[in-house]
């Protein structure tokens, strides 16, 4: 095969993988500090896209310009998400804590019904697909067979910025600190002076920051956006989490590449493109019944 | 109480009684059911649809020499088969409801004959093209008033030959719908020597279509041939963009519609499709239709099959006008139509409850309107298809 398709299939690959790594690390963070799995994390995706569109269409009205409308998406739809993120840890996870782990992974992924059907009565016509605006420069380069978008390089080097930023912040700050420390003991945290509510509070409010980016980033390279995105993508992240080591923001990136580049191969080797995610989550088993606590993970994994 | 009250009393009952029931002769209520989808991704031609025989209805009601007060009950299948089977049984459990404008989508026609044959509901298919929804049963109660996507491919393949094209890529999707129009589309064009390099049956719902172009783009067929509906040729049209790809998209009658246009913007230029029957401004009753319609006011546009489900309706209360509100007397004057004047033009059900429709008309997107190719400057020599 020619190696300009090769480049092609290989940044179509990224540019997915990246989103689903996006997702991936909230999942290991929410597990990391409080072994709960946030069954409504893609909801919490579907809400930020929906938000930042929300955004849009008022700054559209005020005239904005392109860059400073979707600076103002990004921070805004970022912020609130991290926002429900601590409220729905606050009201809904922690107050589960001592009960059993089964509850919390209800309860989240009820709430994650409540965001997705509310999108859908609320929104104005929420049921149907949403264009998303295409704000980013869609200047491209040929090499040979090779097509590089500019917004493509933009939201892989966004994403890959926002996940070393995440681990910046886990390793060199105070709070990464305190959630490294709530992740590995609990009780010895606390008795170390550590505010555990605060910790898990901002751990939630991290992970579904990255999932909004993702929701956003997936509005701007396919230009729409729907109630129901969340869900394959939340079930897609969550594999890739476990696959890589839940617990492990490297096991994230690594699982988040993995499936894209999986459903790829699938893509290309099937002549029924659906067989993809048949192939993805068949070769996921495998590794998941080869290395059940995932393949990079620095912490035993409760099974889930 | 005294003799003359009592005598009042019953005069009074009387007077009110003999009233009432004299309203309810002149003013009969017969309800109609319209199915479509109402939201969702196609919803732009399910409200066009459901706009449109509403407004038949209520031209009807108007009209002074009407023996019944018609009232139309939408329900949206939201194009889902499993949705269109609960609001088809809804319908049809109904016994007000007499008879039925039905489906924009042939997967929820597929699955929703069973029901209106069980429950003796005469229906009218308003926008599904599938030939196996009245050509595969014998059921009494299913017609259909638009073409099938038979003819429609066939003049897809001989027209794209006549441009000399001749190798394409397929991508449809894995409904009955997406399938069928590929069968039909591969059937037709060998007999006309035409060459499909490869084929991809993707989930309608499939929002990454890189990987599958990618691999398309290393085939370099000189069309895109996508047999589907509007929401997912948007992404993949956009998408082709993506990775430099110029190749012809040629679509089916799923995505001759404004949506289709309005989601792609720009990029919809020189896209062709094929739809049974004429245009609706060049159609017998088109100028009228669209008149009436904007007349209305409606908040969406009639779309390309609004056309279809106003005849629709119209040939219904012309039937119930005839044989009054009873769903076997309907089903069978139904089955006897030929030759009933209509704005799509004659209507003649064959013994599949099918109107032969021939005329297929091919579209291509000019300047952000779908124009007909005779009228437009792709077909004159000013611009050339990519």
């Amino acid at each position: 095969m020619d190696l300009g398709f090769i480049a092609q299939y290989f940044v179509n690959g990224l540019v997915q993988g990246i989103t689903y790594a996006l997702v991936a690390v909230g999942f290991t963070l929410f597990f990391g500090v409080l072994d709960v799995i946030k069954f409504s994390h893609g909801d919490v995706l579907m809400l930020g896209a929906f938000t930042a569109l929300a955004l849009f269409l008022g700054l559209d009205q005020l005239a904005s310009p392109a860059w400073l409308s979707l600076i103002i998406m990004l921070c805004i739809g970022i912020l609130a998400m991290g926002l429900l993120g601590a409220l729905l840890c606050k009201f809904l996870v922690l107050p589960l804590k001592e009960s059993p782990p089964l509850n919390t992974l209800l309860i989240t992924l009820m709430f994650g019904s409540v965001i997705r059907e509310s999108v859908r009565l609320f929104f104005p016509n929420g049921s149907n697909p949403k264009p998303f605006p295409a704000l980013l420069p869609e200047a491209s380069i040929n090499w040979g067979n090779l097509n590089l978008r500019l917004d493509s390089v933009i939201l892989i080097s966004t994403g890959a910025l926002a996940i070393v930023v995440t681990h910046l912040i886990i390793q060199k700050t105070r709070i990464g600190l305190a959630i490294r420390a709530v992740a590995q003991d609990e009780e010895t945290a606390r008795l170390m002076g550590i505010d555990f509510k605060k910790t898990v509070l901002a751990t939630f409010a991290l992970g579904s920051g990255l999932a909004a980016l993702s929701g956003i980033s997936t509005g701007l390279y396919y230009q729409e956006i729907n109630f129901s995105m969340g869900l394959m993508l939340g079930v897609i992240g969550f594999s890739a989490a476990v696959v890589g080591g839940l617990g492990s923001i490297y096991g994230a990136i690594v699982g988040g590449l993995l499936f894209a580049f999986l459903q790829t191969l699938g893509a290309i080797w099937f002549s029924v493109p659906a067989y993809k995610d048949v192939f993805a989550f068949a070769v996921i088993i495998i590794l998941m019944a080869w290395r059940p606590t995932g393949l990079l993970a620095d912490r035993s994994a409760e099974r889930v | 109480m005294c003799k003359a009250q009592r005598w009042s009393c019953f005069w009074i009952l009387s007077f009110l009684c003999l009233f009432f029931s004299g309203c309810g002769e002149d003013s009969e209520t017969v309800k109609i059911t319209f199915i479509g989808p109402l939201t969702g991704g196609v919803s732009a031609g399910g409200l066009g649809g459901r706009n449109s025989a509403d407004l038949a209805i209520s031209l009807r009601n108007q009209a002074p020499d009407t023996k019944y007060k018609y009232e139309l009950v939408s329900l949206d299948d939201e194009c889902k088969p499993n949705i269109g089977v609960q609001v088809a049984t809804k319908a049809a459990a109904n016994k007000d409801i007499v008879a039925g404008v039905t489906h924009y989508c042939s997967a929820v026609a597929m699955g929703t004959v069973d029901v209106y044959h069980k429950f003796n509901l005469p229906v009218i298919v308003w926008g599904a093209v599938l030939p196996d929804i009245t050509y595969g049963n014998d059921y009494l109660e299913i017609h259909r008033i638009n073409g099938t996507m038979i003819n429609q491919n066939t003049v897809a393949a001989e027209f794209m030959r006549s441009q000399n094209f001749s190798k394409w890529a397929v991508i449809h999707d894995t409904t009955d719908y997406g399938k069928g129009h590929f069968k039909y589309f591969q059937s037709a064009l060998s007999k006309s020597e035409g060459t499909i390099l490869a084929t991809f049956g993707v989930n309608p719902d499939q929002q990454d279509f890189t990987a599958e172009l990618t691999k398309i783009k290393a085939l370099n067929p000189e069309v895109i041939y996508f047999g589907g509906l509007a929401p997912t040729g948007v992404r993949i049209r956009a998408q082709m963009d993506k990775l430099g790809m110029t190749q012809v998209f040629q679509g089916t009658s799923g995505i001759v519609s404004d949506a289709f246009i309005d989601g792609v913007g720009g990029l919809a230029e020189g896209v062709l499709a094929f739809r049974e029957g004429a245009p609706t401004e060049k159609l017998p009753g088109g100028k009228m239709f669209m008149e009436a319609y904007e007349a209305r006011n409606f908040n969406e546009p009639a779309e390309a099959y609004g056309a279809f489900a106003f005849a629709a309706t119209n040939l219904i209360i012309d039937v119930i006008e005839q044989v009054g509100p009873d769903r076997m007397l309907i089903r069978d004057e139904l089955n006897a139509t030929q030759g009933h004047q209509s704005i799509v033009g004659p209507v003649t059900f064959d013994d599949h409850g099918q109107n032969t429709i021939a005329v297929i008309t091919k579209y291509v997107v000019q300047d952000g309107e779908w124009v007909v190719w005779e009228d437009s400057e792709y077909a004159s020599g000013k611009r050339f298809l990519k």
